[in-house]
């Protein structure tokens, strides 16, 4: 006897315990091409899942099987042409007829998955050495309010408006009775027109009770509330932030930035608006990138551009200064500021970049400064620890690799938590 | 011209109601009970004889979470089957692949799964291909009986993750990963070919493998004792060697007698080794299990059509989606992947049914015992005492050698060119004919490995043995599997390769 089960609703992921082994055993590999995605993606483009690929032969599963060679026979369908006894050349690559090797030579390919979201998230933040409570922060979903939006007809008794419900219970009795009522009362006169008359017990008068006395009965049966009536109050979730920010990112891109320190400094950039995100609903980047002369560019101009000569860091503050004034008023809008460099600066251009410090900083929420891979703290690093002092806002740090960059938000983080 | 109108109407069996059993491609579980029903009373008709089953229906998540199992309805964690989850779950999300519309897993009862997202007519054609088709081949092949025990599988699978589980918590999951990694990659050389296996059971593995644990330490100590017992004993154990026969069951071999596994590693093992066993039937019969299934869904849906409870668009649905699975493109296609195992087994089954009704002049001289037989008992026999290499040695009649177009052709490194040895022609049936069952031998698709020899009193080095087939060499691997090899042995492998001639080469070492 056969018998027939449903099992749709019985667990799914039964195989996500694999799925996680898997993850765990190339975590190395992984990690690898999760870098390497990281750098070719935008500063504001965190949020999403990724493709991950890996070379196929760092997880095949071994099994003895036959090398190439030897003599071997083959059967093969769809002879067209061939007699016994032809003799044709061996087919390039393996393709065609050469299939008894086969599985060999398909693994050739990478291995391509998708990671989530959240674990894609791990994998960034692992190179990071962010403290827990800061990386649950940071891959949490936003808080959302629950916010009125009217009313709907279906909900949960706990939403369940009274008021709203028994109005609109009056109106439908009203509309539900209007016809019957109107009739009753024709009829009610006729009625009483009869019995005026004294035509009271006539055929037609009892006819007309009888009338009567259904549409009683209709307007009886109008209920008096009804499932249609039920009104719910409606709420939607609203994520909480609801303010917006500006974050600057300032890069020296004189001659010493290589493609690593870049690259370091991307990650810090990054960190900042994955940070600016979780607080604030809208964010604009400006990008600055200076040498001697700073100019606002686009992402891309920023992180590829690499030019030569000296350092002038007082440009690129006064261009963000001028940028903050113009644009961005700092009574609406929270203004957060990076800046990546190697550390070089002309020796008389620092004490003036102090001097726009003291400026700026009262405009900012935070000022974020990295020293990335210099060789010994210069002039620059000395006027900008007098500004460390004086003001809160500011935070500094030196970068020798990527754990280092945590630091500079600590402050900024620490707030965020309490 | 109208009485020959009338005979084109296909006679109707008068015992039964002409009545459609339903239109349209919704199904339901009515519906389902219903198909179940009709299609148990025609197999009943041709007297398929199957395990009761046990149709599941799942979304197609859990399509894939059963395919990345290997089909096993319970199985222990790896990260193999995470990495098989991850590319099936990736090829179906891209629409590069269908999922297969069932899997069947060879116990009592029979498991099939059907997917939420087929139509009315894939459900009853996979009912009548797994509950019916499959499920008569477990139950009637003479492999399956004699290898697997349908009724003890899936609580053996649920002792071996329960196990398998326990010894994570006490010696780490890398530890048993490791392990099984090993294991894994020997799985097809863990079987018995010859010999024949125990039955399993849960309530007896759980009893006896404490008892297991504690003998098989003992015997492992006996062997790798260092203290002579006795001067003359020893003289005479030098001179014998171990094992004193080769053993074909690496596996079998190491869980008894590897000198550094703990019992909990020999039981990983062993529990490997079992379902290798319990799946290797179905290595060996894939052509026949296939075409048997194929042939029973065509045979049975066509009964239902005939006697007018399948509608004209049902049939056509099914005939499409039939006619997908049994096609064969030829070598020179694009879509060549190997001969195709449905469309082999599906023709033989339909072509010895043909023999056995219409036999031609031909067929009379090929098959003498078949032609004008009863079909219904010749291929109950068929499928029951037949593996994929005998059953086309005995049964590939020269119609479907011509209908294949086969060919065989030879591949040898010391010529420069291929030679076409036989056609589709007189000369060439039996060639064919032959060639084709080789192909079909495990025993030559897989290199021929077995024990050789164990130093016993001087490194514990094992040796290995690979006997060349056409001299076929083994392929890159081999450093990779020896180690694999060596970690489970715990001291130096070796391998040899043995050509026909009995000369033996050094082919890979793996030191420890």
């Amino acid at each position: 006897m056969n018998r027939l089960v449903d099992r749709r609703l019985s667990g799914k992921n039964r195989s996500a315990v694999n799925r996680q082994r898997f993850l765990r055993r190339f975590k190395a590999q992984i990690r690898k091409a999760a870098s390497e995605v990281v750098s070719g993606r935008k500063v504001t483009d965190m949020e999403r899942g990724e493709k991950i690929s890996i070379p196929s032969k760092d997880l095949s599963e071994p099994i003895f099987h036959h090398g190439p060679g030897g003599r071997r026979n083959i059967v093969l369908p769809g002879n067209r042409d061939f007699v016994t006894g032809d003799r044709v050349d061996r087919p390039e690559g393996g393709g065609g007829t050469g299939s008894g090797g086969g599985p060999a030579d398909e693994s050739m390919d990478d291995f391509v998955f998708e990671l989530s979201k959240e674990e894609f998230m791990d994998y960034f933040f692992q190179d990071l050495a962010l403290p827990d409570l800061v990386k649950k922060q940071l891959a949490a979903v936003p808080e959302v309010k629950k916010a009125r939006a009217g009313f709907v007809s279906q909900g949960n008794p706990s939403n369940l408006h009274v008021v709203r419900s028994m109005k609109q219970a009056i109106g439908r009795r009203l509309a539900m009775a209007a016809g019957p009522r109107d009739a009753l009362r024709e009829a009610e006169e006729k009625l009483a027109e009869l019995e005026a008359n004294g035509l009271g017990t006539s055929a037609e008068a009892d006819e007309l009770r009888e009338e009567i006395a259904s549409f009683k009965a209709r307007l009886a049966a109008v209920p008096f509330i009804d499932t249609w009536d039920l009104r719910y109050a409606n709420r939607v979730e609203q994520p909480t932030p609801s303010s917006q920010a500006v974050m600057f990112c300032l890069m020296d891109v004189s001659g010493s930035m290589d493609e690593d320190r870049k690259n370091i400094a991307k990650r810090f950039f990054m960190l900042l608006y994955l940070f600016l995100t979780k607080s604030y609903e809208r964010i604009d980047v400006v990008f600055i990138r200076h040498h001697t002369v700073a100019k606002e560019v686009d992402e891309e101009d920023f992180f590829s551009s690499r030019e030569s000569g000296g350092t002038v860091v007082s440009s690129a503050l006064e261009l963000m200064r001028d940028i903050i004034l113009e644009r961005y008023p700092s009574a609406n809008w929270n203004i957060y500021a990076a800046q990546a460099s190697d550390g070089d600066n002309w020796e008389d251009d620092s004490p003036r970049c102090r001097e726009l410090l003291h400026s700026i900083l009262p405009l900012t929420q935070y000022y974020a400064y990295v020293e990335i891979e210099a060789e010994e703290p210069q002039s620059l690093w000395h006027e900008y620890e007098r500004v460390k002092a004086a003001s809160p806002r500011f935070a500094m740090q030196r970068i020798l690799t990527l754990e280092d960059i945590y630091p500079v938000f600590r402050e900024l983080f620490r707030k965020k938590v309490a | 011209m109208e009485p020959e109108m009338e005979s084109d109407i296909a006679p109707t069996p008068p015992t039964t109601s002409r009545q459609v059993l339903s239109e349209g491609s919704e199904w339901s579980f009515e519906l389902l009970d219903c198909y179940d029903r009709e299609i148990a009373r025609v197999a009943a008709h041709y007297g398929l004889d199957t395990y009761p089953s046990q149709i599941e229906i799942i979304t197609s998540e859990q399509m894939i979470d059963a395919y990345s199992s290997v089909g096993m309805p319970v199985g222990y964690h790896h990260w193999s089957y995470g990495k098989q989850f991850i590319a099936t779950q990736r090829g179906y999300k891209r629409g590069q692949m269908g999922l297969a519309y069932e899997i069947v897993i060879n116990s009592s009862p029979c498991i099939a799964y059907l997917m939420e997202e087929n139509t009315m007519t894939m459900q009853v054609l996979v009912i009548a291909h797994a509950a019916y088709g499959h499920n008569s081949f477990f139950k009637g092949n003479y492999l399956f009986r004699t290898w697997t025990d349908a009724e003890g599988i899936l609580d053996y699978l649920v002792f071996a993750r329960n196990f398998i589980a326990e010894c994570e918590q006490r010696h780490g999951e890398e530890a048993v990963e490791e392990l099984l990694d090993s294991c894994h990659a020997l799985m097809n050389l863990g079987v018995d070919r010859y010999k024949r296996p125990a039955r399993l059971s849960m309530a007896k593995e759980q009893l006896r493998q404490t008892e297991r644990e504690a003998y098989l330490q003992s015997q492992v100590n006996d062997l790798w004792r260092t203290l002579p017992t006795r001067q003359v004993a020893g003289q005479e154990k030098l001179a014998a060697r171990f094992p004193s026969e080769p053993q074909e069951n690496l596996l079998y071999f190491i869980e008894k007698n590897a000198p550094r596994l703990e019992p909990w590693q020999r039981e990983i093992v062993r529990i490997v080794r079992k379902i290798a066993q319990y799946f290797y039937p179905q290595r060996q019969t894939q052509v026949m299990n296939e075409g048997w299934a194929t042939f029973w869904h065509y045979t049975l849906l066509n009964h239902l059509y005939e006697e007018g409870k399948l509608t004209d668009g049902f049939m056509m649905e099914f005939l499409q989606s039939h006619t997908n699975v049994v096609y064969q493109p030829p070598y020179n296609s694009r879509h060549y992947n190997g001969i195709n195992p449905y469309a082999l087994g599906f023709a033989m089954f339909t072509d010895l049914r043909r023999i056995c009704e219409h036999p031609t002049e031909e067929d009379r001289r090929w098959f003498p015992e078949l032609a004008g037989s009863d079909w219904v008992k010749s291929l109950d026999f068929a499928m029951r005492n037949f593996k994929d290499e005998s059953f086309i040695a005995q049964y590939l009649s020269p119609k479907l050698i011509r209908d294949f177009k086969l060919f065989t052709m030879v591949d040898d490194d010391t010529e420069e060119k291929l030679e076409v040895t036989a056609i589709h022609d007189d000369a060439g049936y039996r060639a064919v004919r032959q060639q084709l069952a080789e192909q079909y031998n495990l025993g030559n698709r897989e290199p021929n490995i077995q024990v050789y020899e164990v130093d016993v009193f001087g490194d514990r080095s094992l040796s290995l043995r690979h006997y060349m087939h056409d001299r076929r060499p083994l392929g890159e691997s081999t450093p990779e599997m020896l180690r694999h090899v060596a970690r489970l042995w715990g001291y130096t492998v070796r391998i040899d390769s043995v050509d026909q001639n009995g000369v033996s080469h050094m082919t890979a070492v793996s030191e420890v």
